[in-house]
């Protein structure tokens, strides 16, 4: 018998939506603005327990002994687990299971999970936590991925310290040009930073199994590592979505998912655990710190002839999805450009610092500062526009990507380059006395103007929209056409697809409304009651899913006709639906929808399969993409040359969407994938020391705030891309791609320096420091900046 | 301990508070009240921002018990129930809301702002709310919104002047 009633989510509300294309205020918004809606966080049940995590606090050690009882002893204690306690498979992983879901023997990073606590109060979970004793031999930490790629480095895994690695090789490898260009670029890591912090409650059913109630962008594939890590069936390990505050790739790898349940199933009451700020900086992985090494070869009149880069991601412990995340930096490295001759070696590997997986752009990002860096300073030793430059080498369909892949359409990188330029720009700093809220620096006062240079620069970007490189991506859709209690006609559309802040909800409603032109549709919660929507990453979750509810619509829409037509006697061919009612050829009413309906409702599930894509051979060639998706930015920004302090002036973008579905939902894409983006250019980066997290706040981990963004001025172009529903391209990622090297570009052009590292720092802009290049090269990187490669 | 306090004009009274709690911690977890979010409870990202005594604070820098005695409102209190805040109408309309975990705390910020200056400029506006952290928006819309809203106040202000009509739900006379 169940212990407790579960909590039950209120019945999906009905909207009316407008249809695809147009805009349609999401039906959460109301719920949301009230505060009633019902985050992963909110969650309670009677006789709820709380849970905690005991983490490592060195990055590398050795576990002698795990000494639990003085923590069980202390009043409103209710459980302490450790890897003892696992009752199926102890590690877990997306792609590779190589992550303990409680460390024995060794910890591999500062944050890794120790123990589990669940108890009365959080507090008293917490003391608890501090009360487990635990002997640790702290290890030296492997802290620099190119020492951890050395032959004499020590291994953290079995497998070896290179979780991948992609050569690939194309065109003539021994092209020579005219003009040589060579750079060495770095990233840092960026937190998602989603607001809702990581939070379940994991009910047991009271015969073995659970509910546990999530945040998540990927329902099904939390289940399966969840079943296995329990024991248990999938179909004992029930998954609902509770409301998801924001996840930008972060909420893809399992957090506490499988330790809440542990708990609840071991102490047999719900278990609610929600990580603080703190411990959410350590309980999901980062966007990948990346080194860079460049070299262009190109005509004197600025033909790009080939693109040489080698690439070392920092994979961190554990690994997640980086072995995805090292082939899109592999296939994107070049840039949206047509590259005759590419040679590229990019590796990820394990190390000790903070795991690393998803986080918009998912590995485009890394690669987009490097390339369009490198051809910025192109286009300098050439004398030629940079615009210009990328426009005349600009990627087009019936190009070779450098994966051997041929480009379709649409991919108009050069219209969105001219579209870009031809945008007006923001007024000059007027003369006089300005407004210090104008001026880099604000109201700190730090100048009036003086030492304050103007700067403008672009950068274009482009990735793969859903999974490639073979992974049968799919997604799953139930959608039923019935009448309401009142004899109404209502459409209900049922998936898995984790509506994370993006709308997915609402464009689902849309498609229902146009397909099935019904006005009020009901979109379920997501659960696992249905079959998997595959994530909310990758930009394909409106592709997919959009394209999964589309299909089941038509099939009702099928039946629906089917049915008439038997009916009356008609060829379903010759019947249509138009507002309400099933009409035939001359526009006359066959039958309305209610009497369509009355005898019994038509539902129909459906799978959505993307057309298949293929593996990358030995030398990274294969067609592994499904769509490709392009924005260009140009950034203005003001930079206070001598205390290094910017204040961005206005950003403005253009994107290829092929079709909007709701353009206020798209617009809303872009604003915010370009805030990443400049924050990963201006201010966010995770510090490591030692593979020690030295600012897991929000007080040292600095997010933009609204005094921080520009306005963002944007044109979206819509040319239908043939094989995607409605002509759709997805577009979540494609802004956090083009805004860092554009505001990189236009600080370059302020300070003229050569800030060869994000986030830029003020010391670089002052001139006072370059980090990376006062630096000793790391033992096996190819020496200093600007150093010819040795392999040709 | 006990907690007596005025929330959202209900006296309300519980026990069994550890000394420790945070006034965010109560509201959510001892008051039903989980409209207040628990973002960052360090200060940092306004998400769990309500009135203290009719002054804007983070309800997680303060603790339960120097709420004694006082009064609260919280972004559930802002709008009787079923109905929105011209604040709250406008973060929906203009697209100012995504995931959405920011947002009770900037319609509570923003409401603190419009009654303080219903005609604020970009920059009054960028200045008030910087203690907001959102991380979907971009803070675009999030203008947008503040800029409806408060020309939708002026508006029914000067309707209820000429005395045309009543406003009593869209008034910003007092926070609590």
């Amino acid at each position: 018998m169940r212990t407790t009633p579960l909590p039950r989510p209120a019945p999906a509300p009905v909207q009316r939506p407008g249809v695809v294309g147009e805009t349609t205020t999401r039906i959460d918004g109301g719920p949301k603005v009230k505060g009633e809606f019902e985050y992963s966080s909110d969650l309670w049940a009677d006789g709820m327990l709380w849970g905690a995590t005991l983490r490592s606090p060195h990055p590398h050690a050795t576990i002698w002994s795990i000494d639990i009882s003085r923590a069980l002893a202390l009043p409103g204690v209710y459980a302490v687990l450790t890897h003892e306690d696992v009752p199926g498979r102890k590690v877990y992983g997306m792609e590779i299971p190589d992550q303990p879901v409680l460390a024995w023997e060794r910890a591999r990073y500062q944050g890794e999970a120790i123990a589990l606590v669940a108890a009365d109060h959080p507090e008293t979970a917490r003391r608890a936590c501090d009360a487990i004793d635990v002997a640790y031999e702290v290890l030296e930490p492997l802290s620099d991925p190119e020492r951890a790629m050395a032959a004499d480095a020590p291994k953290l895994h079995l497998s070896g310290n290179v979780l991948r690695h992609i050569t690939l090789r194309h065109g003539d490898q021994a092209a020579t040009a005219d003009v040589v260009m060579t750079g060495e670029y770095e990233v840092g890591s960026q937190d998602q930073a989603f607001l809702g912090p990581e939070s379940g409650l994991a009910v047991p059913d009271g015969d073995g199994g659970v509910d546990l109630y999530i945040a998540t962008q990927w329902l099904h594939v939390d289940r399966d590592q969840l079943a296995e890590s329990l024991g248990l069936s999938p179909e004992q390990v029930r998954l609902t979505m509770a409301g998801v505050g924001g996840a930008f790739g972060g909420r893809e790898d399992l957090s506490m998912q499988i330790h809440a349940c542990m708990l609840a199933l071991h102490t047999d009451r719900p278990v609610k655990i929600v990580y603080n700020r703190e411990e959410s900086f350590f309980g999901h992985v980062h966007r990948h710190p990346c080194r860079m090494h460049y070299e262009h070869g190109a005509t004197r009149d600025g033909e790009l002839v080939y693109v040489k880069a080698r690439i070392v991601l920092d994979g961190g412990a554990y690994a997640s999805s980086s072995t995805a995340v090292c082939s899109n930096a592999a296939c994107f490295a070049c840039g949206p450009y047509n590259v005759p001759s590419a040679t590229v070696d990019c590796s990820v590997v394990y190390t000790n610092n903070p795991p690393c997986g998803a986080m918009r752009g998912f590995g485009a990002v890394q690669v987009a500062f490097g390339h369009e860096s490198q051809m910025d300073k192109l286009a300098a030793a050439l004398g030629i526009d940079p615009v210009e430059l990328r426009i005349k080498n600009a990627l087009a369909p019936g190009h070779r990507l450098p994966t051997g892949q041929v480009v379709r359409e649409p991919a108009p990188v050069a219209e969105l380059l001219e579209r870009l330029r031809a945008m007006p720009l923001p007024p000059d700093a007027s003369p006089g006395p300005r407004d210090l809220r104008e001026l880099p620096g604000g109201v700190s006062n730090t100048t009036h103007g003086e030492d304050v240079r103007r700067g403008i620069g672009y950068g274009v970007g482009f990735k793969n929209v859903g999974f490639s490189e073979g992974f049968d991506d799919y997604a799953t859709a139930r959608v039923a056409l019935s009448l309401d209690g009142d004899g109404d006609p209502l459409v209900s559309v049922h998936t898995a697809a984790a509506e994370v802040g993006q709308g997915v909800v609402t464009v689902q409603a849309q498609i229902a409304r146009t397909e099935l032109q019904v006005e009020r549709v009901a979109v379920l919660t997501a659960d696992t009651q249905v079959g998997s929507a595959g994530s909310s990453s990758a930009s394909r979750q409106t592709y997919m899913t959009g394209g999964a509810v589309k299909m089941a619509c038509e099939a009702v829409r099928e039946r629906l006709l089917q049915r008439v037509a038997d009916h009356a006697g008609l060829d379903p061919f010759d019947l249509s639906l138009a507002g309400g009612a099933v009409i035939d050829s001359r526009g006359e009413t066959v039958a309305t929808l209610a009497e369509a309906l009355v005898s019994a409702p038509i539902e129909e599930t459906v799978e959505f399969h993307h057309a298949e894509t293929y593996p990358l051979d030995e030398n990274g060639q294969g067609d592994a993409h499904l769509q490709l998706a392009f924005s260009a930015h140009r950034a203005v920004a003001d930079v206070d040359t001598r205390l290094g302090l910017v204040r961005v002036v206005e950003l403005a973008t253009t994107q290829e969407v092929g079709k909007a579905l709701n353009p206020q939902a798209l617009d809303g894409q872009i604003d915010g994938g370009s805030a990443q983006g400049l924050g990963l250019a201006l201010l966010e980066e995770i510090q490591i020391r030692d593979s020690q997290v030295l600012n897991a706040s929000f007080t040292d981990y600095l997010l933009p705030t609204i005094l921080d963004m520009p306005p963002v001025k944007k044109q979206v172009l819509e040319h239908p891309d043939p094989d995607a529903p409605y002509g759709l391209k997805g577009v979540g990622e494609p802004p956090n791609i083009s805004t860092p090297p554009a505001v990189v570009a236009a600080l370059r052009s302020a300070c003229s320096r050569e800030l060869a590292r994000i986030p830029v720092r003020p010391e670089q802009l002052a001139g006072i420091d370059e980090p990376r290049r006062s630096r000793p090269p790391a033992p096996g990187s190819r020496g200093p900046a600007g150093a010819r490669p040795t392999r040709s | 301990m006990r907690l007596t306090v005025t929330v959202n004009g209900e006296r309300r009274e519980v026990d069994g508070l550890w000394e420790g709690e945070s006034l965010l911690y109560a509201l959510r977890e001892r008051l039903g009240l989980p409209g207040s979010k628990n973002a960052c409870e360090q200060g940092e990202c306004g998400s769990c921002s309500v009135y203290l005594d009719g002054t804007l604070v983070c309800s997680c820098l303060v603790l339960a018990g120097q709420a004694e005695d006082r009064e609260v409102q919280t972004v559930e209190g802002i709008a009787p129930d079923g109905a929105l805040h011209p604040v709250q109408s406008a973060f929906v309309e203009t697209g100012a809301v995504q995931c959405g975990f920011c947002t009770p705390g900037l319609i509570v910020a923003s409401h603190d702002l419009l009654r303080r200056n219903p005609r604020p400029t970009d920059p009054e506006i960028r200045e008030a709310l910087a203690g907001n952290l959102c991380r979907c928006t971009g803070y675009e819309k999030i203008l947008d919104a503040v800029r409806l809203a408060g020309e939708r106040i002026l508006e029914t202000q000067t309707a209820a002047q000429a005395g045309s009509k009543q406003v009593c739900d869209t008034s910003l006379g007092g926070a609590v």
